[in-house]
């Protein structure tokens, strides 16, 4: 079953991605574990998202447009990625959600992907 | 007094007691549970007014049992069963002072092997200790939902397939108090892998599960293999405040000697020389026996690494699994040399050990002292990533740093 792994980081998270005393182990504990995902065999994909700061959101609702600057939810962890990944079941994609780095800076959440039958 | 703090201890205290005696007669888990718990919250609302009875276990158990009574009663209007309303009649025998203990039968029917293994140390929790399923549910890292559910099904199994609440007979004794010890021994390997911090508060399930081990132990004292597992708790709580420093996290061998826990180790040692003379060993013995090996180092400032190494062989004889195997391993590597010891671990199924972070850990550690510096960096790092605790990655990430310096040509892939 493919589940999304859901990563929510702190401010401190994504200022660690370019800090140059902090950025060397914040890299290290990702590339670690998208490696440890891929040679288990369980990655089916997924991407780092750059900080909540760039992102923009999109309403088109009763014939207007609203764009606003910012993310979509003001909340103290922001979405900073996501991974898509293949296992037997859920107690095992909580297992590699527990290893990703976020879980213990900021909050991962795991979803199942919706599946759509055929036709 | 604190009315509320009193039906706070007498719950925390003999809540197993309480709910085991409760659902022996009838083998319904549920129901007792239920009946227990109205009980409790009716001590809440009337202790504070009319004071903490003299006998806060006596009123309790009353009250519960006056609960379950009324709903057989009630059950037995709508279907006309009679049966349970006898059981309880039945089970209306007086006791003194103390209430009699059935909570070693409560662990037998909760690790009985009709019930699904992977919810017999919940469903232990739960019933022994009255740990929330909420709480639970976040230990065994599934949701509250699914552990609920699974609860569920193992109480309906145990009152529906008839799981008695006994003792089991001398030949099936064995393999059933290994099914209890195995339950035990997965709550605390579960607290140790939340709160493996000496500095962390929580660590509620380590906790447990020496209260249940020392219960068993007390309970069964003839269990040689019940004395095994607390000492080898023991051993391993004692070096606790070792393990971490400055919340690093600090490998056996580094570990200042002098701040392991000299009562414990004691009190572990004793449990294994009453266990010896039982003559028979067996797993948990094994595991305890080489964690007083390890403790030696605080006496005599040496390893006996001979020593641990056959006391793993002997215990991947006796239960083989990818950890004594590792074990093995390592010690191997201390006495034969680290390639003897990775030709040991390259026997291992890959499928076994594709997501196992101590495999990992060992194999980066055991190609590093080989020289082999590209290939340990890799082990590192696929250990770093399958970490859950960050203190292990920070020190694994330690590891790795030099060995990206001193193999840099090697490892621009």
């Amino acid at each position: 079953m493919q589940y999304a792994i859901l990563i929510y980081e702190k401010d401190s998270d994504f200022s660690a991605r370019s800090d140059g005393q902090r950025q060397g182990s914040y890299w290290a504990g990702w590339r670690a574990y998208s490696q440890a995902l891929q040679e288990s065999g369980v990655m089916r994909g997924g991407a780092p998202l750059q900080g909540p700061h760039t992102g923009t959101t999109v309403r088109a609702n009763g014939g207007k447009r609203h764009v606003q600057d910012g993310p979509y939810a003001d909340t103290k962890e922001q979405l900073g990625g996501f991974i898509l990944i293949d296992v037997p079941d859920l107690s095992a994609a909580l297992d590699w959600a527990a290893r990703c780095p976020a879980a213990t800076t900021g909050v991962v959440e795991v979803r199942p992907i919706l599946q759509r039958n055929a036709g | 007094m604190d009315a509320h703090r009193a039906a706070e201890a007498a719950a925390r205290v003999s809540y197993g007691r309480l709910l085991a005696f409760l659902a022996a007669p009838s083998r319904d888990v549920t129901a007792a549970e239920d009946a227990l718990c109205d009980a409790l919250r009716l001590a809440l609302e009337t202790w504070p007014l009319n004071g903490v009875p003299q006998n806060p276990d006596a009123w309790l158990l009353t009250t519960a049992r006056r609960r379950l009574i009324d709903k057989v009663r009630h059950e037995r209007v709508r279907s006309g069963a009679t049966e349970g309303l006898k059981l309880m009649v039945d089970n209306d025998e007086t006791f003194g002072e103390r209430l009699p203990d059935k909570r070693l039968e409560l662990l037998f029917a909760c690790t009985h092997p009709a019930i699904d293994p992977s919810v017999r140390t919940a469903l232990m929790l739960q019933t022994v200790l009255g740990i929330d399923a909420a709480r639970i549910a976040s230990a065994f890292l599934v949701s509250a939902g699914t552990m609920g559910q699974r609860l569920v099904r193992a109480k309906t199994k145990i009152r529906d397939a008839g799981i008695a609440f006994e003792i089991p007979d001398r030949a099936e004794l064995p393999a059933r108090v290994e099914s209890v010890l195995d339950a035990i021994y997965a709550c605390y390997g579960m607290g140790w892998e939340i709160t493996p911090a000496a500095e962390t508060g929580n660590r509620d399930l380590v906790d447990e599960a020496m209260w249940l081990a020392r219960l068993v132990v007390e309970l069964l004292p003839q269990e040689p293999e019940a004395k095994g597992l607390l000492a080898l708790m023991l051993h391993c709580e004692a070096r606790r405040p070792a393990r971490r420093f400055n919340g690093r996290f600090v490998p056996l061998s580094e570990q200042d000697t002098r701040l392991w826990s000299r009562p414990m180790m004691v009190e572990a040692e004793r449990l294994l020389s009453a266990a010896a003379p039982m003559r028979r060993v067996g797993r948990f013995q094994l595991e305890a026996a080489i964690q007083s090996a390890h403790a030696e180092r605080a006496r005599s400032g040496r390893v006996d690494w001979s020593a641990i190494e056959q006391l793993y062989r002997g215990l991947v004889a006796l239960a083989p699994s990818v950890g004594a195997r590792l074990g093995q391993a390592a010690a191997l590597a201390e006495t034969d040399g680290a390639a003897r010891a990775l030709a040991l671990i390259d026997e291992i199924s890959p499928a076994l050990v594709a997501a196992h972070q101590p495999y990992w850990a060992l194999r980066a550690d055991l190609l590093r002292r080989l020289g082999r510096t590209a290939e340990a960096r890799e082990a590192y790092e696929r250990s770093l990533g399958l970490t859950k605790d960050a203190a292990v990655r920070e020190f694994l990430m330690a590891q790795c740093l030099p060995a990206t310096k001193d193999g840099a040509r090697d490892c621009s892939r």
